[in-house]
């Protein structure tokens, strides 16, 4: 790469794509301050109701006082049941797949079964989960992976069952039995699947977490938002929710960073 | 010489939910020690299932097979079957794809590495061990794939429709490249392909089949009597278009 050798047309080129890229990003940037300052602005001069519509300084403030008290608190124990229930999810999942799998009569039989399952509303569950589990961290947890796990079980079987079937006859031409197809075949001809699945599953865990928390929960954002709702305090509940964005940003980016790191040591299609 | 492989009246049926298929109708030829074979019929006679029931990927409803002057039947360690996809797994580098089936088979032994090893190096393709499949030309990665097949130093290397996946001058590049390779190992080849020339280039003997189902329709020897065979020089003998349009005949395509 030297600078040098740059010609005129391609140093325009690229300075037209960093542009585009910037323009892009400041764009994005302007639209949010814009907001919170008309946001700000409005309730101010008292056109919108900010009893109603909570304001950006009280939110910000709201925030520093629970920073000071019971945040991390809050924070950590939606976190943790998230990172349960996605690490449950994902692994339950991988089981059951790779048992769907390996039993095409087992896969054929489970498969209105799993249809049924995943288009049901999986809040209706709630009561049962609540009786069952017990109203605690353990209902919350199994909230999310029910709302998970299903999503799960298919997207990996798939992903599975569309392993190249040249690949598959190749590997048999070699006499290659079913555990070794699993582990030298499938398995690694299926890792952005998994990368995949990880990625959805991040995301419908947390939504189960919160479903769960609003149901039955002493802590967490789930509760702090539901609190915040009952007690009419808007403040509580757009913090709440600017603090649960944040969060799932920053889980799926991890994914994304999982992803990164794994494609840089392992080549997949 | 002795028959490496015999095949004995061998029919095939498939079970469909609309009916039964006749595949193949009491096949029978056989394919000695050293021997080129190809297979040639016309589109969907079944030729590809025959080389499957041969290489023991397929049952066969009745008929023997014998191998190496013992029945066979299941997959074969004596059999090497190349496809038509060359399926390098993207995932591992060359070498690793090259000693796939030494993993599969449990065979990875010091002296089989060393076989692999020189095969690499005596067909150009060992600077390229660390590369993955996706750095690689077509026709480099259609000798990976055949290297991986012959490095479980089979006694009967089955060709199905291998090249055809290829563009066309790739294809007779590769087609050369590979007969050089199996001529210098001398493997035991039997091919199957539709593609009348590429059968002419590079058999000893051309089995005919008919339509479906697929009979023996006539068993031609090619004899070019060259002192230095390869696929391209023989395109320019004189005997390369009478056998071209003895076989155009026996294959009585109505299109």
């Amino acid at each position: 790469m030297h600078k040098a050798n740059i010609s005129e047309e391609r140093k325009k080129y690229l300075r037209s794509i960093l542009i585009k890229k910037v323009s892009i990003k400041l764009t994005q940037i302007a639209i949010i301050i814009a907001f919170i300052v008309a946001w700000e602005v409005l309730a101010k001069k008292e056109i919108i109701d900010s009893f109603i519509t909570s304001r950006p300084s009280r939110i910000l403030e709201t925030f520093i006082n629970l920073s000071r008290n019971q945040l991390l608190m809050h924070l950590g124990v939606t976190c943790k049941e998230t990172i349960i229930g996605f690490l449950l999810g994902t692994s339950i999942g991988i089981f059951v797949a790779i048992i769907l799998w390996w039993s095409d009569f087992l896969s054929k039989v489970a498969e209105p079964f799993l249809v049924v399952l995943n288009s049901l509303p999986k809040v209706a569950l709630g009561p049962i989960i609540i009786i069952w589990v017990g109203a605690g961290t353990g209902a919350i947890i199994v909230m999310g992976l029910a709302i998970s796990l299903i999503v799960t079980i298919m997207e990996i079987l798939n992903g599975f069952l569309e392993t190249d079937k040249e690949k598959i006859k190749m590997a048999q031409t070699f006499n290659c039995s079913k555990l070794q197809l699993l582990t030298k075949i499938v398995i690694p001809a299926n890792i952005s699947t998994f990368i995949n699945s990880l990625k959805i599953n991040i995301g419908l865990t947390l939504v189960g977490v919160i479903t769960g928390e609003f149901l039955v929960s002493k802590a967490g954002l789930g509760y702090l938002i539901v609190y915040g709702g009952q007690v009419f305090q808007l403040d509580l509940v757009m913090t709440g929710v600017i603090i649960l964005a944040t969060m799932a940003t920053v889980l799926y980016g991890s994914v994304v960073l999982i992803e990164k790191l794994l494609s840089r040591t392992h080549k997949f299609g | 010489m002795e028959d490496l492989l015999k095949i004995c009246k061998i029919s095939k049926k498939y079970q469909a939910k609309n009916g039964e298929v006749d595949a193949l109708k009491d096949i029978s030829f056989e394919v000695k020690q050293g021997e080129f074979v190809s297979i040639i019929g016309p589109s969907g006679c079944g030729k590809s299932t025959l080389l499957s029931i041969i290489a023991g990927l397929e049952d066969k409803n009745s008929g023997t097979l014998y191998i190496d002057g013992e029945e066979s039947s299941g997959i074969s360690p004596k059999i090497g079957y190349m496809l038509q996809k060359d399926s390098l797994l993207e995932w591992r580098n060359i070498y690793k794809n090259v000693i796939f089936g030494l993993e599969i088979r449990k065979i990875n032994t010091p002296e089989n590495r060393k076989y692999v090893e020189e095969l690499l190096k005596k067909y150009h393709l060992y600077e390229f061990k660390d590369k993955y499949p996706s750095q690689l030309s077509g026709g480099m990665r259609q000798r990976v794939a055949l290297i991986r097949t012959l490095a479980i130093r089979p006694k009967i290397l089955l060709l199905d429709e291998a090249f055809s996946a290829l563009d066309y001058q790739t294809r007779l590049m590769v087609t050369k490249d590979i007969y050089e390779i199996i001529r210098n190992e001398n493997v035991t080849t039997l091919m199957v392909t539709h593609d009348i020339s590429e059968a002419i280039s590079m058999s000893d003997r051309i089995v005919v089949l008919s339509k479906r189902p697929a009979t023996v329709k006539t068993i031609l020897d090619i004899n070019f009597e060259m002192e230095v065979r390869n696929p391209l020089s023989v395109r320019e003998s004189p005997k390369f278009s009478k056998y071209f349009d003895n076989i155009w005949k026996e294959l009585d395509v109505n299109a």
